[in-house]
C-alpha cells in the first residue's frame, strides 16, 4: 500500500490511477493512503466548475487546461457525471470535448459518475482533489453538472468556483430554485456570440445585485456565517461576471484572470485560510458521522439486527425512542465516564 | 468495523475507443450503451482518437477494460501502438485489452500474440462480451 503512495509522490501516473480508484470503491486501505497523502497536499489551485446540462463545463474545462499548460503550469480535471439509477452503470462522456490536451500527460483527467452513494460523492471528489494536490497538480479543476446538495457540496472542495450560465436560460426562477446564484464566485455567460446572451448577462446582474454575502461560503450554514463576516467587512468581493464562447476559445483569457483575482482576494482577506478551516472542519464532521454510523450499524448487527426490536414495537410493547434510549444506553455512559 | 463498510464488490471500468480515420461510431455507441446497462461504467472517447489518446485515457481512467473498436483495417498499425503505450506507463498487465470490429482471421492470431485478450467480430452477441468480461475482469 505504502508503495502505492510513493510511486504516486514519485509521479507514476498509474498510480495516481489507482489511488483514485481506491478512492471511489472505498476498497481497503483507502483510508491510510489519503492520510498518508494529506501531507503532501496544499499547493494546487482547486476551481470548481459549475452549471446546467449543455452549458459547455467540459469545453472551457479543455480550453482551460490548455491555456494553463501553456503557461507551464501542470492539471488535474475530475469529471462528475450522474450514474443511472438504474443500473449503477454510466456512460462518462465529457472526456470527448478534451480534444486540445489529446495525449498530454501532464493534464491528468479523470471521469467519476456519482454511483448513487448519498453523500459519498463528495467524500470521494475531497479524497480525489487530495490524490491530485499530492500528486504535485498546480491546478486542480472540479467539473460538475450543477443541481441538487450533492453538486452544491462537491463544489465546497473548491477555492474558487465558476458557475456557467448559458444564454437564453433565461428564466430567473430557475436559477434561483437550483440555489446556483449562492455559491458562485465568479459567472461565466459562455456561448456568448447567442442570441440573447445580453440578456442574460443583464438578468445575472440583476439578481446578483440582490445576493448578500461574499463568496460560495455564505450559503453553507450558520456556523461559517459568523466569520465570513470579518471578511465582508474589509473588502466585499463581487462576484463578476464574465462572457466566453468556449469552443473558440474566446474569453478564456480573462476568465483565467479572472479566477487569479479571486485566488488573490482570497490570499490579500486571509479568505483561502479560513475556507481551507472550514473544509476541513466539513470534512472531519462528515467522516466523524459516517464512521459513528457503522460503528452503530456494527453494534446493532452484533445484537441481532433491528428485527426483534421492531417485532416488540409493532406489539406495542415498547417505543421507537425507547429502543433508541436502551440501544445508546452504553454509549451514554462511556461519555458520561469521562 | 470501517473495513466491513468498504466496499467488495467494485464497479468494472471500461473505455470504448475509436481510433483513427474510421468515422463508424454507431456500433461503438450501442456497445458503450450495453455495457452501461450492464452496470459498467463506461468511459467513451468519441471519434478519431490517437493511440496516445486510447493510451491517456485508459491510464488516466483506471479502466479495467480497454475496448477498441476499429473498422477501418488499421489495426495491424493501430492496436500495437496502444499496446505499447500502455506497457510503457505500466498499465497492461491488469487490463483486459478487447478489440471489436473487422479483424481478418489471418490477422487474429497476431493481434492476440501482441497482447490483445479477445476479438469481438461482427457476429459477437452483447451478452457473450459481457459475460466475458464480467467472468475475465481483472482482480486487483
Amino acid at each position: 500500500m505504502s508503495e502505492l503512495v510513493d510511486d504516486l509522490l514519485a509521479g507514476k501516473h498509474s498510480a495516481l490511477a489507482r489511488v483514485i480508484t481506491k478512492i471511489e470503491n472505498r476498497s481497503p486501505g483507502y483510508r491510510e493512503i489519503v492520510s498518508a497523502l494529506h501531507h503532501h497536499t496544499g499547493s494546487a489551485e482547486i476551481i470548481g466548475i459549475t452549471g446546467s446540462p449543455g452549458a459547455g463545463k467540459s469545453t472551457l474545462v479543455d480550453k482551460m487546461a490548455a491555456q494553463y499548460r501553456e503557461r507551464g503550469h501542470t492539471v488535474g480535471v475530475i469529471a462528475i457525471d450522474p450514474s443511472s439509477p438504474y443500473s449503477g452503470g454510466a456512460v462518462l462522456g465529457d472526456r470527448i470535448r478534451m480534444a486540445s490536451n489529446a495525449g498530454d500527460m501532464d493534464v491528468f483527467f479523470r471521469s467519476m459518475s456519482a454511483r448513487g452513494s448519498l453523500g459519498g460523492l463528495s467524500t470521494a471528489t475531497t479524497d480525489a482533489v487530495t490524490a491530485l494536490d499530492a500528486f504535485g497538480k498546480d491546478y486542480v479543476i472540479v467539473e460538475t453538472v450543477g443541481a441538487g446538495q450533492n453538486e452544491v457540496d462537491i463544489v465546497k472542495t473548491a477555492d474558487t468556483v465558476a458557475v456557467l450560465v448559458p444564454p437564453g436560460s433565461g428564466d430567473d426562477v430557475q436559477m434561483l430554485k437550483a440555489g446556483i446564484l449562492e455559491i458562485g464566485d465568479i459567472f461565466v455567460v459562455n456561448k456568448a456570440d447567442l442570441d440573447g446572451a445580453d440578456r442574460t448577462v443583464q438578468q445575472l446582474r440583476e439578481m446578483l445585485q440582490g445576493r448578500s454575502t461574499a463568496g460560495h461560503h455564505g450559503a453553507s450554514g450558520s456556523e461559517i456565517a459568523e466569520t465570513d463576516a470579518d471578511v465582508s467587512e474589509s473588502e466585499a468581493w463581487e462576484p463578476p461576471i464574465v462572457e466566453t464562447v468556449a469552443n473558440r476559445g474566446e474569453g478564456v483569457e480573462q476568465f483565467l484572470a479572472t479566477l487569479s483575482d479571486h485566488g488573490d482576494y482570497l490570499d490579500r482577506t486571509g479568505g483561502r485560510e479560513q475556507q481551507a478551516r472550514d473544509r476541513f472542519a466539513a470534512e472531519i464532521r462528515t467522516l466523524l458521522r459516517e464512521d459513528a454510523n457503522r460503528l452503530l450499524a456494527g453494534e446493532l448487527h452484533r445484537q441481532g439486527g433491528l428485527d426483534e426490536h421492531v417485532d416488540t414495537v409493532m406489539a406495542r410493547e415498547t417505543d421507537p425512542y425507547t429502543v433508541v434510549d436502551d440501544v445508546l444506553a452504553p454509549l451514554r455512559e462511556c461519555l458520561d465516564e469521562e | 468495523m470501517s473495513v466491513e463498510q468498504e466496499q467488495d464488490e467494485r464497479t468494472i471500468r471500461c473505455l470504448v475507443a475509436k481510433v483513427g480515420l474510421d468515422g463508424h461510431d454507431r456500433g461503438a455507441h450501442v456497445i458503450a450503451r450495453a455495457l452501461r446497462d450492464a452496470g459498467f461504467e463506461v468511459i467513451y472517447s468519441g471519434l478519431h482518437r490517437s493511440p496516445e489518446e486510447v493510451v491517456q485515457a485508459a491510464v488516466q481512467e483506471d479502466v479495467d477494460v480497454v475496448g477498441i473498436s476499429i473498422l477501418s483495417g488499421a489495426h495491424k498499425t493501430l492496436v500495437p501502438k496502444i499496446l505499447d503505450g500502455l506497457r510503457e506507463y505500466d498499465a497492461f498487465e491488469d487490463r483486459l485489452v478487447l478489440v471489436g470490429g473487422i479483424v481478418p482471421d489471418g490477422d487474429q492470431a497476431e493481434l492476440r500474440e501482441r497482447g490483445v485478450d479477445e476479438i469481438f467480430g461482427p457476429g459477437a452477441s452483447m451478452e457473450e462480451m459481457i459475460r466475458y468480461i464480467r467472468q475475465q475482469a481483472p482482480e486487483r
